[in-house]
């Protein structure tokens, strides 16, 4: 489902590369969990697999679903399929989060030819989800994000994923800010999506969301590059041991 | 030797001169009315302001104001519905003001024309300065409108929406309220017509003691119109007055504020919206004299630029010698859309008191990126994301107002138009 190839990127403003040759393959119906250390460029990562115009691609390609996705806008990747959870939302104030996501979820359903959704129907899907992430619905009454504590705004992410049902996931450092009991329902939530036909990439610094969401594959970042691929063994073996050993080795 | 220079009077000088003549015979007024009426035109014989005026610097009303048409006494205007559902509308069409009047308890509502033709409203006709041009225009030649007093203690559960519609040509309409002590209203300005037309309005609030009062003008004239307005209040003791102005047409428009705080307590609030598309010119300006001790305001003005539109806002704070303890602040913040557009700010503050807390700010912008991405990574596209952007700009200042139905409604407002400048 998606295939990144020798990709290399670098921030825009000052030409700093961040992504050396980065190759990666995930599958329909997989999660695959890429970790590294701080700096290691996962964050960066996700940022370009949604298309923020922060970063540029110098050499190399993502395709997914088998089409380069390098000329779409944020948008048009959204509509394909693409999801970011990112690490910090955005607040942005004026704009109320259920109109927001009415507007979102409508814009998505449009894209793939279907009619907007009805408002009974837009309240219950939005009702139902809010239960199972066990979010007040006072809250979305509320400008989007603004006020919500760090684990409401992770929730609120994961409450879009759930409505606007993306096929490639990224969450982007989903775990951090989040207490034990709040970890456990993201957790559910996201592994309530998991699916044969959607794939599901999860970047953390640590194991613990792993042990919630058990991944197919896990990856090693570093430097911009992964340099080392294995399944969720290798999560305990760098719990257990750190990032040294594995990074010692690539080096 | 005195040289004595005067101008070449403009075309739209000489109009209006040439309409006081004409109109002179129609003009309700007791013998008091037609001194101020006098007057008046002698302040505008002696010259429209220009940008040498301080007041009027970023408004050269003598440059500006280009021509100005004729009365119009065939013109139609067309009545609308009120912005706010239920409201109790008071009409004025192409400045003439309703013999059906509403009767709502605790509300004596009387035509101007009435209170011109007998002078009880003359001493309201003052300029309140020298370079009072819009008070002026509209003594000159204010020939309805309405007077309004609302009864100590009334509390009134619908606002109350003060129409002034045209259909072109020349009106000059004034407002007189007077909302008694303890008494709680809404009352809604509104200001929409179409065609080329000059249009002059004035209101004149007092709120005695412990008045709360949440004044929305919703300004919506033709792109080809001139819309000059005041807003005259005094604000006793205790009194609370939010006034709300939201500019969203019109081709050359001055909203003037003018504000007194008289008691001690007083709290005024102003947050103002100035939608500006196309080669417009809309200014508003503030003079707003905190006159006793232990009072408090605060100013939010959001705008947005787009195509060759200028905008101003003035904002003048005195706090005057005695008036300790007061508490103002001031901000106006920018949207800019367009490298065409502009917008001046002029922030001013004069104090005379040692022990008070004021402070202003203002800022110029353009939409956020990181909010535009997050938008499109939900896949809005990009133009429905930074509509989205703009609108939640200026809603905010909406959302203030924390009245759900007044809320709804001006956002509805604000939504047409958007969909007409989208």
């Amino acid at each position: 489902m998606l295939e990144i190839r020798n990709l290399h990127a670098r921030i825009v403003d000052d030409g700093t590369e961040i992504i050396r040759g980065l190759n990666l393959t995930v599958k329909a119906g997989e999660v695959a969990a890429i970790m590294g250390p701080n700096g290691s460029g996962k964050s960066t990562l996700s940022y370009i697999l949604a298309g923020r115009e922060d970063y540029e691609v110098t050499e190399g390609d993502i395709l997914y679903n088998g089409q380069s996705i390098l000329e779409m806008d944020p948008a048009e990747r959204a509509t394909s399929g693409i999801f970011l959870a990112f690490q910090y939302p955005m607040e942005i104030p004026g704009v109320a989060t259920m109109e927001f996501l009415k507007v979102a979820m409508n814009e998505q359903r449009k894209a793939r030819g279907e009619e907007p959704l009805k408002i009974p129907e837009f309240l219950k899907r939005v009702k139902d989800a809010a239960a199972l992430l066990d979010m007040d619905m006072a809250m979305l009454k509320r400008p989007l994000n603004v006020g919500f504590s760090g684990g409401e705004k992770k929730r609120a992410e994961i409450l879009q994923m759930k409505l606007l049902e993306p096929k490639l996931c990224v969450l982007d450092e989903t775990d951090s800010g989040l207490d034990i009991d709040a970890l456990k329902i993201v957790s559910e939530g996201v592994n309530a999506l998991r699916a044969p036909d959607r794939a599901i990439v999860i970047i953390t610094h640590y194991q613990r969301l792993l042990q919630y969401i058990v991944p197919d594959s896990v990856h090693v970042l570093y430097r911009g590059q992964v340099v080392k691929s294995g399944d969720k063994s290798l999560a305990l073996d760098l719990e257990a041991n750190g990032y040294a050993g594995v990074i010692g080795q690539a080096a | 030797m005195n040289i004595h220079t005067t101008p070449q009077r403009t075309p739209a000088e000489t109009a209006l001169i040439d309409a006081f003549s004409d109109r002179l015979s129609l003009l309700p007024g007791d013998g008091t009315v037609m001194l101020k009426r006098d007057d008046a035109i002698e302040a505008i014989k002696s010259g429209l302001p220009t940008r040498r005026i301080e007041s009027w610097h970023y408004t050269d009303l003598r440059r500006l104001l280009t021509s100005v048409p004729d009365f119009d006494p065939a013109a139609v205007a067309k009545a609308i519905a009120p912005v706010v559902e239920g409201s109790a509308v008071l009409p004025v069409l192409n400045g003439v003001s309703s013999t059906k009047l509403p009767d709502i308890d605790g509300i004596a509502v009387q035509r101007l024309s009435e209170k011109l033709t007998d002078g009880s409203i003359a001493p309201g006709l003052d300029a309140y300065g020298a370079d009072d041009a819009i008070g002026a225009l509209n003594t000159a030649f204010v020939a309805d409108g309405y007077f309004v007093d609302i009864a100590d203690g009334t509390e009134l559960d619908k606002p109350i929406e003060l129409q002034n519609l045209q259909a072109g040509g020349q009106t000059h309409v004034r407002f007189s309220v007077r909302v008694g002590a303890g008494a709680k209203a809404v009352i809604v300005e509104r200001q929409a017509g179409e065609g080329a037309a000059l249009v002059s309005s004035v209101s004149q609030l007092l709120l005695e003691e412990g008045a709360d009062v949440m004044w929305l003008i919703v300004q919506e004239q033709a792109d080809t119109a001139t819309h000059l307005a005041q807003f005259k209040a005094h604000l006793g003791k205790d009194a609370k007055l939010t006034l709300f102005v939201m500019n969203a047409g019109g081709n050359l428009v001055r909203q003037e504020v003018v504000v007194r705080t008289t008691g001690e307590g007083a709290d005024f609030t102003l947050r103002g919206i100035n939608l500006l598309a196309g080669d417009t010119h809309t200014d508003v300006t503030m003079v707003l004299d905190h006159a006793v001790p232990h009072t408090a305001s605060t100013e939010v003005i959001r705008n947005v630029v787009t195509g060759r539109a200028r905008g101003v806002f003035q904002g003048r704070i005195n706090v005057h010698q005695y008036a300790q303890k007061t508490n103002a602040k001031m901000a106006c913040n920018t949207l800019l859309l367009s490298d065409d557009g502009e917008f001046s700010t002029k922030p001013e503050l004069e104090i005379f008191a040692d022990d008070v807390v004021c402070g202003h700010g203002a800022t110029v912008t353009e939409i956020d990126h990181s909010h535009l991405f997050y938008l499109m990574a939900r896949g809005i596209d990009e133009k429905t994301a930074r509509g989205l952007l703009v609108k939640a700009f200026v809603a905010e200042v909406i959302e203030e107002l924390d009245d759900e139905a007044i809320v709804e409604a001006l956002e509805a407002r604000l939504d047409g138009w958007f969909v007409a400048h989208g």
